[in-house]
């Protein structure tokens, strides 16, 4: 079934001009899709526009059922005080209505999906505490905590160590194996490799399809332009500067 | 033990009291959400509103509420142009609203209760007075109760705001409202500049003593009745204006509170706080 279909869709920001636009793609159940492009390139606002924040300014775009959004971690406000399993309880609220509260079922959930991400035992720290690759995982369970057949996750490999970074590759491909559609929004193209699709954007689609086909240096330069930095034959890499 | 024996002194206790509860609370959120900033320029908006209701005998509390609507729409009005941009939107209006208020209130024709207007005066406070300033203090405790989710979201992750269900524009423009509310509440017990002592000290130092965010909302409440009680005492045994002396009595507790060696503070010493008009 797909989770999401768009076709030849344009949206933006102020309602009038495009940001992004000429995007046909499909997420089916159980599949990871690489959103690859250069900062200001149309990643975040592809997302937005899958959440419904956005408007379609042209074309169409079905997203069947909920998605729930990863963000990156280093934008939340480390300095709030909240416990990881306050912040998964988040993914509950939608649900519950602000007269009740927060039952024990909801709470014993909530602290499944962090043992599901390997945090079981950090339930109580403060969540400005925790390290990038923790934090991320922590957003994951809340995105699981929503009930969401499609995640949207956004550079969440960004200010991860390398260990945090095979975890989290790990449990997005736990993720994909039980049926969700992962939409994952990175620089990395090492990464993009290893999932089912990869769909490049710079204010317009350059490419969807398979890595083989979307991941070849001439559409790498179409969509990255200069901070394409050609490393030998097969190898190129990004100059990626993080939103901060 | 004697400040509770004169039936005046027990009213303006009983007033400043329940000011400090709502204002506690609803300081802690404001400090979260980064309004210092508007809830400084509403309280200032809101004087030609309580002139205006001065001069034509109407109770504080309408001129208030006019004043504070009034200087919304401004606000609201002026930052829709991008070029001027929500904070010099916002001081711009205050400004030319503080002007005007002074100007309607110090003119020859005018009678002389400036004073009362900016620094409250809880001991002239009747039945009428408490009875309103409890009723909107329980409706303000108990938006933020419901609507403590969404603060919650708003304030942590604003970005996935809206994939949690909370619309953080929604949620901002709430809290200012009940910020309103509080202020038009406070008019008469400690005016419309020095209820803001109320609203960000104890809040202030209820960041700091705690990073528990339950201890923080009912430490606040409980340091705003502190500061009621030792300001009123401070005031009767002093013999210094009552509002004032709650003021200074809320922002020693704030400074108290951090002096080096206590816990840092959170969300108080980040940068520019977001303006009136939703901010950036």
């Amino acid at each position: 079934m797909s989770l999401v279909e768009a076709r030849d869709l344009a949206t933006g920001y102020d309602g009038l001009r495009a940001a992004l636009r000429g995007v046909t793609f499909t997420v089916q159940e159980g599949q990871a899709i690489a959103v690859l492009g250069p900062n200001g390139g149309g990643k975040t606002t592809l997302l937005r526009v899958l959440l419904g924040e956005l408007a379609v300014l042209a074309g169409t775009c079905t997203v069947a059922g909920r998605a729930a959004y990863v963000a990156q971690s280093g934008r939340a406000r480390l300095d709030f005080p909240v416990s990881a399993l306050d912040v998964v309880l988040m993914g509950a609220y939608a649900r519950t209505s602000p007269w009740r509260r927060l039952g024990r079922a909801e709470r014993a959930r909530a602290t499944a999906m962090l043992d599901r991400v390997g945090l079981a035992g950090r339930a109580g720290e403060r969540f400005g505490t925790l390290s990038g690759g923790q934090r991320q995982r922590v957003l994951i369970a809340r995105a699981l905590l929503q009930d969401a057949p499609l995640l949207l996750l956004d550079e969440p490999f960004t200010g991860v160590d390398r260990a945090s970074e095979a975890e989290l590759l790990a449990i997005l491909d736990e993720l994909r194996a039980e049926g969700r559609g992962l939409l994952v929004s990175t620089h990395d193209i090492e990464h993009a490799r290893r999932w089912d699709r990869v769909l490049c954007l710079n204010g317009v689609q350059i490419a969807f399809g398979p890595p083989g086909e979307a991941l070849t240096p001439q559409i790498l330069h179409a969509t990255y332009g200069e901070e394409l930095v050609t490393l030998g034959e097969e190898t190129v890499a990004v100059h990626a500067h993080h939103h901060d | 033990m004697e400040l509770l024996e004169s039936e005046l002194l027990r009213r303006a206790l009983a007033e400043v009291v329940a000011l400090g509860i709502v204002c506690g609370p609803l300081g802690v959120w404001i400090l979260h959400l980064r309004h210092t900033y508007a809830a400084e320029s509403l309280a200032h908006a809101m004087l030609p509103g309580l002139v205006l209701a001065a001069l034509a005998g109407l109770p504080l509390v309408l001129g208030a509420a006019g004043g504070i609507v009034a200087a919304a729409l401004l606000v609201a009005l002026a930052a829709r142009d991008r070029r001027i941009g929500s904070e010099l939107a916002v001081a711009v209006t205050v400004g030319a609203l503080f002007g005007l208020g002074a100007a309607l209130a110090l003119a020859p024709d005018t009678p002389a209760r400036l004073s009362e207007l900016l620094f409250g005066d809880p001991l002239g406070a009747t039945d009428g007075d408490l009875l309103v300033a409890a009723g909107l203090g329980l409706v303000v405790l108990l938006a933020l109760g419901l609507g403590g989710r969404a603060l919650r979201v708003t304030a942590f992750d604003p970005g996935s705001a809206r994939s949690l269900g909370v619309s953080p524009a929604r949620t901002s423009a709430g809290l200012l409202v009940l910020l309103g509310v509080a202020i038009v509440a406070s008019v008469q017990g400690l005016g419309n500049l020095l209820v803001l002592a109320l609203l960000v000290a104890p809040a202030a130092a209820a960041l700091r003593a705690s990073d528990r965010l339950v201890v923080q909302l009912r430490l606040a409440a409980v340091l705003g009745a502190v500061s009621g009680v030792a300001g009123m005492a401070l005031s009767y045994y002093a013999d210094v204006a009552a509002g004032p002396s709650v003021a200074l009595v809320a922002c020693a507790l704030a400074v108290a509170g951090s002096l080096p060696g206590r816990r840092r503070a959170v969300g108080v010493r980040r940068g520019p706080i977001e303006g009136l008009a939703g901010g950036r």
